[in-house]
Order: C-alpha cells, then sequence, then structure tokens
C-alpha cells in the first residue's frame, strides 16, 4: 500500500514537475496587473516599513539587510 | 533508488530544455526581416544610410510608457537625419493598444505583433528593449529595462554616434 502511493505520489511529480514554464517577457500581462501586486497601498507598505525596523532595529526593515544598528 | 535518479533526471531534463529555449539576439547579430513576421501596420521603407530603432513595448509595461517621450523626441530630432523608430507592440488586445496611443500621439511608426512571432523570434529578453540596427539589419546597439536618467543619455549618445557613423557611409 506505502509503496502504491509512493508510486502515485511520484508520477504526479513527473507529470507536473516538468509543466513548469518561464513566462516570457511579453506574455507578462496579467502578472503587470495592480491586482497581482503582493503590497497595493504604497501607505500601508510604508507604515508596515517603518513599523518592521523599529520593532526589529535593522535597517531597511524587510526587504534590504541592514547593520542592526536601528540608527533611523 | 534507481527510479528516483531518474525522475530526477526527467524533470532536470525538461526544465533544461524549457530555459534553454531560443537564443537571444545579440549585437553584431542579423536582426530578422520585419517583413515576415505578419505585423499589423506599415513598416517604413529602409534605404541605405538609415538607422532604425525597433523598440519592443506594450500599454501594461510601466517602463515602456517612460520610453515613449524619448523615442519621439528622437525622432523629431533625428528623423530628417536617417533614424527610423519602429515600435512593435505586444498588447494581447488592439484596443489596448490604440487607447493607449490616443492619449500619448507619436510621429514614428507603431506595428503589432499579434501573434508573438517576432518577439519569440528576437527571444527579447525584457520589455522595453530597444534594438539599433542599420540598413542591412544589423544589430548595433541593445539597450533593455527602464531607461533611467544616466542609460537615458547613453542611449542617446550612442544613436548620435551611430547616426553620425551612417551619414558618413552613405557618403
Amino acid at each position: 500500500m506505502k509503496t502504491a502511493l509512493s508510486r502515485i505520489a511520484l508520477l504526479g511529480f513527473l507529470v507536473l514537475a516538468p509543466g513548469c514554464v518561464n513566462v516570457q517577457p511579453w506574455d507578462r500581462d496579467a502578472l503587470a496587473k495592480d491586482a497581482m501586486k503582493p503590497e497595493r497601498d504604497p501607505v500601508t507598505l510604508a507604515v508596515r516599513e517603518h513599523l518592521w525596523f523599529s520593532r526589529e532595529a535593522a535597517n531597511g526593515g524587510r526587504t534590504v539587510g541592514g547593520g542592526g544598528c536601528g540608527c533611523n | 533508488m534507481n527510479s528516483c535518479l531518474l525522475a530526477l533526471a526527467w524533470v532536470l531534463a525538461s526544465v533544461g530544455v524549457e530555459a534553454s529555449g531560443k537564443a537571444t539576439i545579440r549585437i553584431g547579430d542579423k536582426f530578422p526581416n520585419l517583413a515576415e513576421f505578419g505585423l499589423e501596420g506599415d513598416l517604413p521603407a529602409l534605404a541605405k544610410g538609415k538607422l532604425v530603432i525597433v523598440d519592443f513595448w506594450a500599454s501594461w509595461c510601466g517602463p515602456c510608457r517612460g520610453t515613449f517621450p524619448l523615442m519621439e523626441s528622437l525622432h523629431r530630432r533625428w528623423g530628417k537625419q536617417g533614424l527610423v523608430i519602429v515600435a512593435v507592440n505586444e498588447d494581447k488586445s488592439q484596443v489596448a493598444e490604440t487607447e493607449f496611443l490616443k492619449q500619448h500621439p507619436v510621429t514614428f511608426t507603431v506595428v503589432r505583433d499579434p501573434r508573438k512571432k517576432l518577439a519569440a523570434a528576437v527571444n527579447v529578453p525584457i520589455l522595453p528593449c530597444s534594438y539599433i540596427l542599420d540598413s542591412n539589419g544589423k544589430v548595433l546597439s541593445i539597450q533593455s529595462g527602464e531607461r533611467t536618467m544616466e542609460n537615458r543619455a547613453v542611449f542617446v549618445k550612442r544613436v548620435e554616434e551611430l547616426l553620425a557613423q551612417q551619414s558618413l557611409s552613405k557618403q
């Protein structure tokens, strides 16, 4: 039973994994839509960034690494 | 164990085939003949001594919108001296292109690549992407991505230099 399940899982992996494709630059219109942005509101983003670096004492917050001096 | 290795090889081979794709056109290569790709719109006649910029763009691409005023200024400045600009639109919908051009009217040639055949043949690495060609279709320079103040100045200078060279070769 365990072997059968693992074989099914392997088969599924083999079928699905090669389906990964690179979206060509000229086909990225849907990805460029506002709805696809992980953070749509720039004000909220700025507030979150500020909270993040204040709490973590890390310059640049979530996305940019810093020295951790918390000096700004 | 063997079957796992086989599976891994299959996946890597499949992904490798996808990633390798077609070779990107580089400086010195011959650019594909624009007339062979069923582009919508009239292509300009290319005579000896002309310098051609083929610019790939789409209305949904933010940096492409920033390229348009630059192309327009180049065309107004050097159009009469032999600079030909062909902007190749990659929008899926013609309506999107028309709406964009209504808001940003231009004097250079705009054609549409409805089946993306030209973009695929050139293997455009990123939008926007500008290829500068001589009148024989040889790629002289390539600039891709957002036009910042710095690379914009470099691009304009390059166009000016190549235009001077083309004018000399015509004489």
